[in-house]
């Protein structure tokens, strides 16, 4: 990004991670991106976050229910109904044409992450809402648990089938890190939707969301490290620019919050302000994998690097086939 | 035209002249609007820059001065290459984004909810989102024309048969030849380009002899659909979702407290 002109010709050295080849020259088009930038805006990574809480906030309800602590319970399965209540108009906000939101849901498609998931958000936040309404309102018990059990079992898919979204794309900072980003997005789910319990519940019930505070930002913090060190130089965007401010301060919130959380145990006001710090964390992540992507597709390095060592390592082992 | 024949375009760059016949008829026959203000990009001749929403057909300027030959220029008519195994299609939601009966991809602009998910799935950067319309919008091979049995309006325009329009395999042996001719003429840089149903996008429906190295002209040197590693990424989904839920289970093992 440094290089202010890489016309054709200006050769420039650029390593490959796992490459076994010698470096990789890299050559351009004026040095102009060779794919496009993304087109979706702020809504998109606010959608992963109230998402990710609402997915993981119920899964927390149907645990807290199934082990009988009902206060938790209805505190998670509200914030699961107002966090999926919010991502529908934040997915939907997003189209060119939001009218056509429903177009969404005229297919089922598994080659496609977004026809899925919508298709998970349309069935988990009017589940989790009902859920959260029959609780407080007293109204219609049995089918309120049956939302219940059906927005807690799709929760985890709503909190991670978006790692899997941005990944089935040809940018590379998105694409090659697929392993690993639905365990981030998923740890960054289970912390908020702790921090976001741990705020709303007295903290005699909140023993369980103070633990998933923790069990979620050590997933989140673990996944994020082997991303980062599985795609070497493809994983600059994480560590500079926007991207790479948004992922130190998902880093050192997520922790720190988490720490706090730990140490603070009963006492309220030391977790709750734990908690905010996790809450902010999880926005950060998603804010960081969603920037870290437009970063990405902007150098047209991170798209011909990889893919010439790839041509490289096929045509050496033409020339010089390995024996099996 | 055969039915059920997949057609596509061989665009042999090495007749290319450069004078964006095939960018002005794309935009007359299909009514393409302006893509921006009128702008010069300092980029040789090219003031076009990119495929986009409203750009169809880009034709790319490279001035390369080379040591023993002097100045050598290279031009470059680029389009959608309607893959066969198409990111864009196999992403779109709403299923607006379909596979024509010339084995061509399309939006289908009455059904686009301009979702926006075609555009970085596209190893080629082609298809973009028209932003005053929101819908996205890329090469149709023109499909009216098509059904018609008329070639499309760039190919029609080409004066010098650069771009070439046709049945895929037809062209495929048209280019093998082609590309014989020119290294027998001691132009030994001549290749093809996504003509082989081997590689990353299952080869394309429209294909190029180039003279030098993809990259030079702005395209990826090996292209690969992203769906291909679908199952991967899918399972990685499922296990990060039984990790969470592992996780929400663990956290009640030890109570209430």
């Amino acid at each position: 990004m440094s290089a202010p002109d890489r016309r054709d010709g200006d050769r420039r050295g650029t390593r490959v991670r796992g490459s076994v080849v010698p470096e990789a020259e890299f050559r351009s088009y004026y040095g102009r991106p060779i794919l496009k930038p993304p087109v979706w805006t702020w809504e998109v990574p606010w959608y992963f976050f109230a998402g990710g809480l609402a997915g993981a906030s119920a899964s927390l309800g149907l645990g807290a229910r199934l082990a009988g602590n009902h206060p938790l319970a209805r505190n998670a399965f509200t914030a699961a109904g107002a966090a999926g209540t919010v991502a529908v108009p934040l997915l939907a906000s997003d189209l060119g044409r939001p009218e056509r939101f429903l177009y969404m849901l005229r297919m089922f498609k598994v080659t496609s992450p977004l026809s899925v998931g919508s298709w998970i958000l349309a069935t988990m936040a009017p589940a989790a809402v009902g859920a959260a309404a029959s609780d407080r309102l007293g109204v219609l018990p049995r089918l309120g648990r049956a939302a219940e059990v059906a927005a807690g079992l799709l929760g985890p898919a709503l909190a991670t089938y978006t790692g899997t979204l941005v990944a089935d794309t040809a940018v590379p900072a998105w694409h090659e890190a697929g392993r690993e980003l639905p365990f981030v997005f998923a740890g960054s789910a289970a912390a908020s939707a702790g921090a976001a319990a741990v705020l709303s519940t007295p903290a005699a019930d909140a023993g369980p969301a103070r633990r998933l505070v923790v069990a979620g930002a050590l997933l989140e913090l673990g996944a994020a490290g082997a991303m980062e060190r599985r795609l070497g130089e493809l994983g600059e965007p994480y560590r500079q620019g926007p991207a790479g401010r948004l992922a130190r301060a998902a880093k050192a919130c997520t922790a720190a919050g988490a720490g706090l959380v730990a140490a603070a145990g009963r006492r309220r006001a030391l977790a709750a302000a734990g908690a905010a710090l996790v809450l902010a964390g999880s926005a950060c992540e998603r804010w960081a994998v969603y920037k870290a992507g437009f970063q990405s597709a902007a150098d047209p390095k991170y798209v011909v690097g990889p893919q010439r060592a790839r041509l490289a390592a096929r045509q050496a082992e033409q020339d010089d086939p390995v024996e099996p | 035209m055969t039915a059920g024949a997949r057609m596509g375009f061989f665009t042999d760059t090495s007749v290319c002249i450069g004078c964006k016949a095939c960018e002005v008829a794309c935009k007359e026959w299909n009514l393409v609007p302006q893509d921006g203000p009128l702008s010069l990009s300092a980029n040789s001749y090219d003031n076009t820059v990119a495929l986009g929403a409203s750009t169809w057909r880009h034709v790319a300027f490279v001035e390369q001065q080379r040591d023993d030959q002097g100045l050598r220029w290279l031009m470059s008519s680029d389009v959608c290459k309607h893959c066969s195994s198409a990111a864009c299609l196999e992403v779109c939601p709403t299923g607006a984004l379909f596979r024509t009966e010339f084995g061509t991809v399309v939006v289908q602009p009455d059904i686009c909810n301009g979702c926006g998910y075609c555009v970085p799935a596209c190893p080629f950067g082609v298809i973009d989102r028209r932003e005053d319309d929101g819908r996205a919008f890329k090469c149709t091979l023109c499909y009216d024309r098509l059904k018609d049995g008329m070639e499309p309006a760039c190919a029609h325009a080409c004066p010098t048969d650069s771009i070439q329009f046709g049945q895929l395999e037809e062209l495929r042996e048209r280019a093998q030849r082609r590309v014989a001719t020119l290294h027998e003429a001691g132009v030994a840089e001549a290749r093809l380009y996504l003509e082989d149903e081997a590689d990353g996008i299952g080869g394309a429906g429209a294909f190029f002899l180039l003279l030098d190295e993809p990259e030079v002209y702005g395209l990826p040197p090996d292209p690969v659909s992203t769906t291909r590693d679908l199952p991967t990424l899918w399972r990685a989904a499922a296990l990060a979702a039984g990790t969470l839920a592992a996780a929400v289970a663990v956290a009640f093992a030890g109570g209430r407290r």
